[in-house]
């Protein structure tokens, strides 16, 4: 627990310190690329023949995606903490590339825990975080993904807590990472909520994003909390259907529980042990949720709907060829409810999907999926 | 030593009486661990009973779960083991039941928080006791968030064992210290659960402090990477009441896992050579 307050206190000093929040801007801006572009996808639009879909596009930061907000804040704080050794765990690698970057810039040391399944389908992350100086350990105890790589950099902090920080990569574990990361993420939605009143001028009807750990809704997401005409969709990942072990959607298909150190929706059997996952996508692979997410299914701000791991590849294909973009796997779970979701709306309405990361990670696995 | 405050701590906890009892003739405590039906539940009866013929003082049972954070390779491999060969936690009390029937030694329970919720805490609590059990240790569970589950076991009658670990600091200490009982379970190095071949100075700097703050008020069993008789000795002398061995056990059964004679012998010796140096550490 200690640790943790620590953690705590020191967040919550240098949050309300201008000097780093200056300093962190500094760094969003001119290293990451912020602000990201809201962007009209007409011809996703056109081919919806709904509502108007806008892309909120992290996958153009530093990167490739969403993660380098978090990195950069966490990483700073850990310099300012004093701490010279940052580990982290990573499920796409999005997370551990994003530490990785972040660590070089401000000369920290990276060590990244990661799943061996996960290392052997997104290949191309573990490369660029060796080639970024990290340190890469491949797990292999319980199902080698996400939530291993979880226990794995939880064993390691502990055993080395006095000179290393913990560099989480989502709105999950024990406070203050949940907040503290929703915190960093939430520029996300601050950007997109003035771009779309720019752009609209207007709300939108809705804002759709992806839900594995759920750094990148929560982000978007904070900042339409209070606007409850806006209806938030969290879209979690329905794998090869809803049996037991086939899918990742916690919030969906899940109960409450206590893993990584919260309470929150969890999958798990009877006799509360961990459900195995499974999703196309590495980054939803995850058999818990971000506490957040659970309190606001549970006041029915949010809703959290599936798609599946074929429904996310067409709508890969889908936008890859309508607008020439390619999104990650993960989002594009997202980006395929958002086109059945546009359908059910007026054109006069307008949807934001948070494209929170790029596909490059994803050809691979793609091309063994997809006919040519 | 412990019995020298005896005095303020009359009850009928087994556990407490059995501090008590040893510490009257200035004698450690020791706390042996075995994963719940490891490797299936005919070997781990037959296990654990030779550990208490061979002078375990505590038994301790963990209840298998599938993300163990707080556990080295050796007790997830056990806690894997065990799951496979259809382990949940009703059937490892069952059997906690079995040995309970038949030996007197206090038995406690290791195992994380979810398994017991999914069972529902107050079920959960009332099994245990109805099986024997007398206190329980659920090291994701903080003092922070255990008020609930603490007063349920309160009610029961049951001890919550609460984890220290060196970095604790002095107030969160004195709640653990207030809060807990049976015995304060000491994490005597930072990490994870897995033997050591050396004791640190650190683990011994650990018990002297944790030591000057009880003051008597709760016997402490100093745990993690503990596998020789000297280090329970020097745990002693540092002036922890009683010590935990918990993954140099679990290895010998790992080691033997087709020859149970074999792994029901070397625990036996293990245990003895333990006991032993944990009457003779003055």
């Amino acid at each position: 627990m200690e640790p943790l307050e620590k953690l705590a206190d020191a967040y919550l000093r240098f949050s309300r310190d201008p000097s780093f929040k200056k300093e962190l801007t500094k760094w969003l801006e001119n290293y990451a690329g912020r602000p990201t572009p809201l962007y009209f996808a007409s011809r996703l639009t056109d081919d919806a023949r709904g509502a108007k879909i806008y892309l909120k596009r992290e996958d153009l930061l530093h990167g490739g995606a969403h993660k380098i907000n978090n990195t950069l804040g966490q990483a700073l704080l850990a310099k300012k903490m004093g701490k010279r050794r940052i580990i982290a765990e990573t499920g796409a690698g999005q997370h551990g590339v994003a530490t990785a970057m972040a660590c070089a810039a401000l000369g920290l040391k990276a060590e990244i825990y990661m799943g061996r399944e996960d290392m052997e389908r997104q290949g191309l992350n573990v490369s660029r975080m060796k080639l970024l100086g990290a340190v890469v350990h491949p797990v292999d105890s319980g199902s080698k993904t996400l939530k291993d790589a979880i226990n794995e950099a939880l064993r390691d902090w502990v055993t080395n807590v006095e000179d290393t920080y913990y560099l989480l990569g989502s709105v999950v574990g024990p406070h203050p990472y949940p907040t503290m990361v929703r915190n960093f993420q939430s520029i996300i939605g601050r950007e997109a909520r003035r771009q779309i009143l720019r752009q609209e001028g207007k709300l939108p009807k809705a804002v759709v994003a992806c839900v594995g750990g759920g750094s990148n809704s929560i982000g978007i997401f904070h900042s339409f909390l209070s606007d409850l005409e806006v209806d938030l969709y969290g879209v979690e990942a329905g794998g090869q259907g809803m049996s037991p072990g086939k899918h990742a959607a916690p919030l969906v298909a899940g109960r409450e529980g206590v893993l990584h150190g919260m309470m929150t929706y969890v999958l798990q059997n009877a006799e509360g042990q961990i459900e195995t996952t499974q999703s196309i996508s590495a980054g939803l692979d995850y058999p818990a949720v971000g506490p957040e997410h659970s309190y606001l299914m549970s006041t029915g701000r949010t809703r959290y709907v599936t798609q599946t791991d074929s429904e996310a590849l067409n709508a890969f294909k889908q936008l890859s060829q309508l607008e020439g973009i390619m999104p990650a796997l993960e989002p594009a779970h997202a980006i395929s409810y958002a086109t059945h979701l546009a359908k059910n709306l007026g054109r006069e309405d307008s949807i934001i999907v948070n494209l929170s990361g790029r596909g490059d990670k994803d050809v691979d696995t793609i091309a063994r999926q997809l006919p040519q | 030593m412990w019995t020298r405050l005896q005095d303020s701590f009359l009850s009928n906890d087994p556990i407490e009486q059995k501090f008590r009892e040893l510490g009257k003739r200035s004698e450690g405590v020791i706390v042996a661990y075995l994963m719940g039906h490891d490797p299936d539940p005919q070997s781990f009866l037959a296990n654990a009973v030779s550990l208490i013929e061979g002078g375990a003082d505590i038994l301790e049972v963990g209840i298998p779960f599938s993300d163990p954070v707080a556990d080295g390779p050796t007790i997830q491999a056990a806690g894997m083991r065990a799951l496979s060969a259809g382990a949940t936690p009703r059937l490892i009390l069952d059997t906690i039941g079995e040995l309970s029937a038949q030996f007197t030694v206090p038995i406690v329970t290791l195992t994380y928080y979810n398994p017991i919720l999914a069972m529902g805490v107050e079920r959960f609590i009332r099994t245990a006791c109805d099986r024997g059990v007398s206190g329980m240790v659920v090291p994701d569970l903080p003092l922070e968030e255990a008020d609930a589950f603490r007063h349920m076991a309160l009610k029961h009658n049951l001890d919550s064992i609460y984890l220290a670990a060196p970095n604790t600091s002095t107030e969160r200490l004195q709640s653990i210290v207030n809060k807990s009982k049976g015995f304060l379970y000491l994490v005597s190095l930072y990490g994870v659960t897995g033997p050591r071949d050396i004791l640190s100075a650190q683990s011994l700097d650990a018990v002297k402090k944790v030591k000057s703050l009880t003051r008597g008020k709760i016997p402490i069993s100093a745990g993690f990477g503990i596998s020789h008789p000297e280090h329970v000795s020097s745990l002693l002398r540092a002036g922890a009441d009683g010590a935990i061995v918990g993954s140099a056990l679990v290895r010998i059964v790992a080691e033997h896992l087709d020859n149970p004679e074999e792994t029901q012998y070397h625990l036996k010796k293990n245990i003895s050579a333990l006991k032993q140096a944990s009457k003779q550490h003055h």
